[in-house]
């Protein structure tokens, strides 16, 4: 591809992207806590009051619910909000909002309205935030119709989902994981754009088939290189958005290695790696040598002490001993 | 009675307040009271599936409000939405199609009594979750004053979704940031069965100001209360000087839900509900209507002879629509 490109953060992914739709759609605000004059706690909003005033670029008080409640209105009647909340763990106060208006509203009126929200969330554990700042909700969103669930894993993609999602019609739950935003990587220039439900392929191998979201693809990756090392050359997919879900790059690399890991960071019970694995072996079944392997955040609330919080995560040493079982 | 005597008064007084927008109102409030009393027959004979929340009774707040907004406006809802709809402009047909869950309805049959919109009469929606509406109102505001036009936003609501925690969050905003939304908080004296006084600590309007929200009470019973109400909080809103908050004091006569008539679940009595039934504010505002000259009681009569032929032409409609396509199910989950 010959789109020109800078290398940056995700932090300055998303920031970018941001600049560029609110100077693309004038219908485009976004709001939040401390996201105008401290440019957001995570620093990802920096520059946007200035740019495009207090008008759009709304300083709220702490209240999840009225953000989001105020959100909805504005998209039934001509604007295009974004919504910050601070942490996912944070949506739950919102969750009303998000699940039974947001969510619901275009389907329970035929049609007669939509609602173009993205509610840009931080989500993941590995901070030391203790288990009210550190999980990883998207399984949570991703069982409800009428919302769109991206989690982006890189800068490129970060940008080019996030201006998709501005564009869509459709309440779209934007999960950032904290821990990934000063990584950096190529952020293409310009108006570049990355399809909602559209996999995408990290590494081709012919062993097995690791299936990893946001953040996860880098304990993936290292986990790819250890076992290369001996021999076992894995596939690895980053989904992008979880809703909609690409299911046919999936099934079409469970059938073309026969083995499956799928990782996730949130909890393991009922999570996002069960519904993947449900909707491969319902499509690919005859060609799998072993069971679906699963890999999420262990099921206990988020633990502080980092020795305990770190056994939680998913690791590429856990990563490499499941694919290793795996293709035994 | 006295109230008769005051609204009299101030129709006389008021010139700029003609016959034509005081019949208007009486022919929305018997529009009303025709639907519901509809629905009750047609809910009882189970042609209606699903949940019934009649606003009967209360006709003098939902009109007194609408006839000072414009078309424009937007209002959003609550489950005991149909008063409201009719009021803002809702057509019978659609809203009694939607009723009995028929592809004619206002949301082809996928939302039902509490979900109602028709954003061409800025009604944003009937909403099923209490307060529900209150953040929607609220955007709205919001929306209209990034967007600089000239749309006020009337969030209805009960005593009940006084106490949620949303009202709070939003009306705290709108009052920072001064937008055009008037609140009005329904005190129908029940939160589904329990009595207002047993669920609320002070009072709306107190809890209003503590917000630097403006508040006045009205008799909830008399239309010309509401509506004078109404226009100062309008009136609020078109100016820039931000939200206000009216509380209106009625009573629902057919109970919080129709499995909930009389005295079945034991939290009221027939005493109770007959004394506000003879306070009936279709009957007050015919008295005044017709002390003040402005009609007589064949004009009335005529009218409400009208309406009913208007309501039973609508539920007829309903009932002979076809149901949705099997096909819809999958339809509308995504823009």
């Amino acid at each position: 591809m010959s789109t020109p490109e800078r290398i940056g953060t995700i932090r300055e992914a998303i920031n970018e992207a941001l600049h560029e739709e609110m100077t693309r759609d004038e219908r485009v605000i976004i709001m939040g806590e401390d996201i105008g004059v401290a440019g957001g706690v995570f620093k990802v909003t920096a520059g946007l009051l200035d740019q495009f005033g207090p008008e759009r670029v709304i300083d709220t008080p702490i209240s999840e619910a009225g953000i989001v409640g105020l959100a909805v209105g504005a998209a039934m009647t001509g604007l295009r909000p974004i919504v910050e909340i601070m942490f996912n763990d944070f949506t739950t106060l919102a969750s009303d909002q998000i699940v039974n208006q947001a969510a619901k509203l275009r389907y329970m009126t035929a049609g007669q309205t939509q609602i173009p929200l993205v509610i840009r969330t931080a989500m993941g554990a590995g901070r030391r935030a203790a288990a009210q700042h550190s999980q990883s909700l998207q399984a949570w969103y991703s069982h409800i119709p009428g919302l769109k669930v991206i989690m982006p894993s890189n800068p490129a993609d970060a940008k080019g989902l996030l201006k998709s999602a501005i564009r869509d019609d459709n309440p779209v739950i934007f999960m950032e994981d904290k821990m990934t935003y000063n990584l950096k990587g190529p952020i293409p220039e310009g108006d570049y754009i990355v399809p909602l439900g559209e996999a995408r392929t990290h590494r081709q191998g012919d062993a097995a088939t690791i299936i990893c979201t946001s953040s996860m693809l880098y304990p993936a990756q290292e986990a790819a290189n250890t076992l290369a090392n001996v021999g076992i050359e894995v596939e690895i997919i980053d989904p992008r958005c979880l809703s909609p879900l690409d299911d046919a790059t999936l099934i079409r690399s469970a059938i073309k290695t026969g083995h499956v890991l799928i990782v996730d960071e949130g909890y393991q019970s009922y999570g996002v790696t069960a519904e993947i694995a449900a909707r491969i072996q319902a499509k690919a079944f005859d060609y799998l040598d072993a069971p679906i392997y699963r890999l999420g955040a262990a099921d206990v609330p988020v633990p502080f002490a980092p020795s305990l919080e770190d056994l939680t995560i998913p690791s590429a040493e856990k990563i490499v001993e499941l694919v290793k079982e795996l293709v035994a | 009675m006295d109230e008769t005597k005051s609204t009299t008064a101030v129709v006389e007084t008021r010139s700029d307040w003609p016959p034509e927008l005081l019949l208007a109102m009486y022919e929305r409030m018997v529009v009303i009271r025709r639907f519901e009393d509809t629905v009750y027959d047609v809910y009882s004979r189970g042609i209606m599936p699903g949940l019934a929340h009649l606003y009967t009774g209360m006709e003098a707040v939902a009109v007194g409000i609408c006839m000072a907004l414009n078309e424009s406006d937007n209002i959003t809802s609550t489950h005991r939405g149909h008063g409201h709809l009719l009021a803002k402009g809702g057509d019978p047909k659609r809203m009694f199609s939607e009723l009995l869950g028929k592809s004619s309805g206002y949301n082809r049959g996928k939302g039902g009594s509490m979900h109602i919109v028709d954003m061409s009469l800025g009604i944003l929606g009937a909403n099923g979750i209490v307060g529900g509406g209150l953040g929607i109102a609220t955007g709205a505001g919001l929306s209209a004053k990034v967007r600089h036009e000239n749309r006020i936003s009337v969030a209805f609501f009960g005593d009940g979704a006084l106490n949620e925690g949303l009202f709070y969050e939003v009306a705290n905003m709108a009052s920072l940031w001064k937008l055009p939304v008037v609140y009005v908080m329904e005190n129908n004296t029940y939160g589904e069965y329990t009595p207002a006084d047993k669920s609320t600590a002070g009072s709306g309007p107190a809890r209003a100001e503590a917000m630097g929200i403006p508040s006045r009470s009205a008799d909830g019973n008399d239309v010309l209360a509401v509506y004078q109400a109404a226009l100062w909080a309008v009136e609020r809103a078109r100016t820039g000087l931000g939200p206000s908050f009216i509380e209106c004091e009625t009573y629902r006569w057919r109970g919080h839900h129709m499995g909930d008539q009389g005295d079945t679940y034991g939290y009221r009595n027939a005493e109770e509900i007959d004394t506000w039934m003879r306070d009936c504010p279709i009957e007050r505002f015919k008295a005044v209507l017709i002390a003040a000259e402005v009609a007589g009681e064949p004009d009335l009569a005529a009218i409400d002879r009208r309406v009913q032929q208007e309501i039973d032409e609508a539920v007829e409609f309903a009932k002979n629509a076809p149901y949705p396509e099997s096909a819809e199910v999958y339809q509308h989950v995504y823009a």
